[in-house]
């Protein structure tokens, strides 16, 4: 499922993207988002932030959307590396994902690519 | 101050914590500055004890802490004596520590919560660890002290010229006697380890060097009589004569010693003698004091001494359960629970015995001994090979399939898997030779030492001997820290006795262990068995409520979520609360995750019986789904590949079918032979009991996943003996139960658990063994681990025979799962969670395994 890209005000050369109801991912999952070509898995952590990190892992290209997560890592399901939420950087020594920044605006999370 | 009230209440110590002391630490005394006392300390400051302790130590010798066993390393000059120090005396000003070095402990008054020095000093203490460790036994000699000094301990009024061997100034007093121009002779009285290591090392002084051992034999502690006949030649081609089975009786000056006789009246004339004839633990502070001792200070469990909550004893000073231990393992062991207890770290420590094994180099031979040295009983094996020629002698003593006992001499290659099968119980080849010799290519066996350093060790993520040594190198000494850093033992797991045989090779015996070996999931600090009762105690329903009640600050922890789902839903039955994102992705969508991110389906197939009308459902489903790939699995049944997540509700309305858990940590299948309905030599129906364990267990959470077998005969077409349960139906109507089989990444026969006379008996102990494993086994420890770690006797009295009056429960809870359980499957109609099928890879186009490839694999054209 892709997400509706939106055009938002652009901040620099960056662009908002709204993906919709933060109700759509359970806590402590992630759901993937397609946003501009680009695959984002977008956590809603168990505290209530959410987290978006390249949804592809770097080690064997696994889903990092249905990674088990908890308030620091999300861990692949294929070889279980473990990614930081907040950085990407791994801490099993796979390469980093890319970060992207994400931030709720009310219910509706906002992705700023 | 919370140290106080972690502490179980001890009465008057407390109180006088609360009042006495300077601010509100409390006073720790320690009398003994050798490697007992020192290692004690620095385990409690490893658990916060500069917080909580002001803390002097009382140290015999003027000088720091030393390790003991390297002096005859400096007596043979290989090093010096600043090279053997521990702990400087910098450490102990660094850690705070008041040191008295050079000041004995004459006595403790217990009531009054003081030490009395020699020097007429007073100092009180809240908590009291005695660990005057021991000193050399003289025997008795004629002769062997000055007639004007009768009186003093061990070290003083020798003769000179007779030295003990038990500290620095001993061995440098030795070294300054036989460096004398005029010194040619030297006698050693013992010819045990210590005595065959100062030989060794005077003979380095080009002194001429003879043992006198009075037992029949060298080193009669560790070795039988064969090794240390060969271990007597090996001394000899050293240049080393040995006297065997006679005793010294005299020695003689007057002004230094001259000479010495022995029982049989021979006389040897010499310069220099070592008696190095064993050790007696100094108890003479304990004793004055009114404790408790025996042939040492007794001590319990917690190390402390009896009768006395404040008053704790470590070392080769204390008698636990009746064994006094001279060598330093134990004595760290004792350490580590001393400091969990003294600090209130961890009120559940006990020290519970070590089983000694030694692994030393005696005068340039590898000696290695643990457990029995020959046979005790009739059924003991006993294991031998010889060679004395090249000094080579093993031998293995074999109880129940399990090491009891091993001396390996001249070669100790095998050692580090030798030492393993002893601790832990492993199991052994079958083919006994090979417990001694590496027969064929380089195996887990092959003696790490010699591995080369891009030898692969880890199959599965690749890593080589020299990433792990480079990781041990780098300052990660706990097994469990190198796997997390290198990932060596992260795959199938088989390699994991190798790498703790490098790590261990690589800390060069300094490998720590890692407390969190012995936790049920990392994120928690607490074995399972305690973690059960506090989570039943308080009814912690959820993995977010264990996290919040029982990890370190509250925090969750994504490695320990799946494990903690697994035990909650096996305790809590119906009434766990799901939570979704403690799941693996697996046990999310009922399915197993593959390369690409599609999903495996196994949909059941009870004992592997299927029908026409299933067959077809399932070649519709792989029609319409276009799966890539419809594959038979190992376990009777039939997998579709490739299917994608959003696919899944679609596929299995379609099937049909119940799900055939080929994802989970659970119970999967029962494989089953045609048996006694078409069979010409079955003797039971096997397919129909494999059919109905399988209806009653399915779905069956468990530490791990659980594979059956069914076999209607002792042909066993079923593979019953490598099952995790495994049953086998014989002549007369009845039917064997094996355990703990397995043949995937490890192979293991498994345990003949009982003979039973109904398929319903068979039915009844197959779950009260499955429940008993649940309840008992750590996270994804399967049987053929699990059995040999608790013994199958042990489990064999719980399950069959019901020694712990638990069967009637074990029982009731199968039947409550029966009972309850639900085919996951439906969820596909329901989704659980908001897009719990949603791809997780939206622009991938999947399946990536390519089409067709069964036709692709077949050739198409057959």
């Amino acid at each position: 499922m892709s997400a509706a890209v939106q055009d938002g005000a652009e901040v620099g050369a960056r662009v908002e993207h709204r993906l919709g109801p933060v109700e759509q991912i359970p806590y402590g999952e992630a759901r993937a988002f397609d946003v501009a070509g680009q695959q984002v898995a977008v956590f809603r952590i168990r505290d209530g932030r959410v987290r978006a990190l390249s949804a592809v892992c770097t080690h064997r290209g696994g889903p990092i959307a249905d990674g088990q997560t908890d308030l620091k890592v999300v861990l692949c399901p294929l070889h279980l590396n473990a990614f930081d939420l907040d950085t990407g950087c791994s801490t099993t020594g796979a390469p980093p994902l890319q970060h992207y920044d994400v931030r709720l605006d009310g219910a509706e999370i906002v992705l700023t690519l | 101050m919370t140290a106080l009230q972690q502490r179980p209440s001890t009465g008057s110590g407390n109180e006088r914590a609360g009042s006495g002391g300077e601010g509100s630490k409390r006073r720790l005394v320690v009398i003994g500055n050798g490697m007992a006392g020192a290692r004690a300390v620095e385990e409690i400051l490893a658990r916060g004890g500069a917080e909580m302790f002001d803390i002097t130590m009382f140290g015999d010798e003027p000088y720091g802490n030393y390790n003991r066993i390297m002096l005859s390393h400096v007596l043979s000059g290989e090093e010096s004596h600043d090279d053997i120090y521990l702990n400087t005396l910098e450490w102990y000003a660094d850690n705070d520590i008041t040191l008295h070095a050079g000041v004995r402990v004459d006595r403790i008054d217990r009531y009054a919560h003081l030490v009395v020095t020699d020097d007429g000093r007073t100092e009180p203490y809240d908590e009291l660890i005695i660990a005057t460790g021991s000193r050399s036994f003289m025997p008795p000699m004629e002769g062997l002290r000055g007639p004007s000094t009768g009186s003093g301990d061990g070290g003083g009024g020798l003769l000179p010229g007779v030295f003990a061997f038990r500290t620095i100034d001993d061995t440098r007093a030795m070294i300054e006697h036989a460096t004398h121009d005029d010194h040619h002779r030297a006698v050693v009285i013992g010819g045990g380890l210590l005595g065959l290591e100062a030989a060794r090392g005077l003979q380095h002084y080009g002194l001429d060097v003879t043992v006198v051992h009075s037992p029949a034999h060298l080193m009669n502690a560790q070795l039988g009589p064969e090794g240390g006949e060969i271990l007597r030649q090996s001394m000899e081609a050293l240049g080393i004569h040995v006297i065997c089975g006679n005793r010294s009786t005299a020695v003689w000056g007057p002004d230094k010693v001259r000479g010495l006789r022995l029982k049989d009246g021979a006389e040897l004339e010499c310069d220099l003698v070592v008696v190095a004839a064993g050790i007696r633990p100094n108890t003479e502070v304990a004793m004055l004091s009114g404790l408790t001792v025996e042939r040492a200070i007794v001590v319990d469990d917690h190390m402390r001494v009896l009768d006395e909550d404040d008053i704790y004893a470590v070392g080769e000073c204390v008698q636990h359960r009746g064994e006094v231990y001279g060598l330093v393992a134990p004595l760290w062991e004792q350490a580590v629970v001393l400091a969990d207890q003294i600090t209130g770290h961890d009120p559940t420590a006990a020290y519970l015995g070590s089983r000694t094994a030694t692994k030393l180099k005696v005068a340039g031979v590898d000696v290695a001994s643990m457990g029995l040295t020959s046979p005790e009983k009739e059924t003991d094996e006993h294991i031998v090979f010889s060679e004395p020629k090249r000094g080579v002698f093993k031998s293995i003593v074999i109880r129940d399939d399990k090491i009891v006992g091993a001396t390996l001499l001249g070669d100790s290659s095998k050692v580090a898997f030798l030492q393993q099968a002893f601790d832990r119980g492993l199991a052994l080849p079958e083919q006994r030779v090979e417990l001694m010799f590496d027969l064929g290519g380089p195996s887990e066996e092959v003696g790490v030492a010699e591995l080369a350093d891009d030898a692969q060790v880890c199959n599965c993520n690749g890593v080589s001997k020299k990433a792990i040594v480079d990781c041990v190198t780098g300052g990660c000494k706990t097994v469990s820290g190198v796997m997390d850093k290198t990932r060596a033992g992260k795959g199938c797991g088989t390699c994991k006795g190798l790498v703790a045989q490098l790590v261990e090779h690589a800390a060069g015996g300094a490998v720590e262990e890692d407390p969190a070996a012995s936790y049920y999931v990392p994120g928690i600090g607490m074995g399972k068995a305690p973690l059960m009762e506090i989570i039943r105690e308080r009814r912690l329903m959820t993995p977010s409520a264990v996290f919040a009640a029982l990890a370190p600050d509250g925090a969750e922890d994504a490695k320990s979520k799946m494990g903690l789902a697994s035990l909650l839903k096996m305790m809590w039955g119906e009434d766990y609360v799901e939570e979704k994102d403690a799941r693996f992705i697996n046990d999310r969508v009922n399915a197993n995750i593959q390369r690409d991110g599609t999903f495996s389906v196994v949909p059941q197939m009870r004992g592997g019986v299927t029908t026409a009308d299933q067959l077809r459902r399932i070649a519709d489903v792989a029609d319409k789904y276009s799966v890539p790939m419809v594959k038979l699995t190992g376990g009777q049944r039939i997998d579709l590949l490739g299917i994608k997540k959003e696919d899944l509700p679609g596929v299995w309305a379609d099937l049909d079918m119940p799900s055939g858990y080929a994802y989970g940590k659970s119970f999967r299948t029962v494989k089953t032979c045609v048996g006694q309905e078409f069979c010409r030599f079955g003797t039971g129906d096997s397919t129909k009991l494999g059919v109905e364990i399988e209806t009653r267990m399915q779905g069956m959470e468990s530490p791990a996943k659980m594979k059956l077998a069914v076999s209607g005969c002792p042909r066993n077409c079923a593979e019953s003996l490598c099952k995790d349960v495994g049953i086998v139906a014989i002549e007369g109507g009845r039917w064997e139960i094996y355990v703990g089989g397995a043949a995937g990444a490890h192979i293991r026969k498994g345990d003949l658990l009982c003979t039973v006379d109904t398929a319903d008996e068979a039915k009844t102990i197959t779950g009260r063994f499955l429940q008993y494993y649940r309840e008992s086994a750590n996270w994804l420890e399967r049987t053929y681990a699990w059995v040999p770690r608790v013994g199958v006797e042990h489990i064999r009295a719980v399950v069959v025979e019901d020694s712990e009056g638990i069967a009637e429960r074990l029982d009731a809870a199968v039947q409550l799962h029966a009972d309850t359980h639900v085919d996951p499957w439906t969820q596909g109609k329901d989704p659980m969670t908001p897009g719990q099928f949603r791809t997780a890879l939206p622009l991938e186009v999947l399946p990536h395994v390519p089409a067709d490839r069964a036709t692709e694999l077949l050739g198409g054209a057959w």
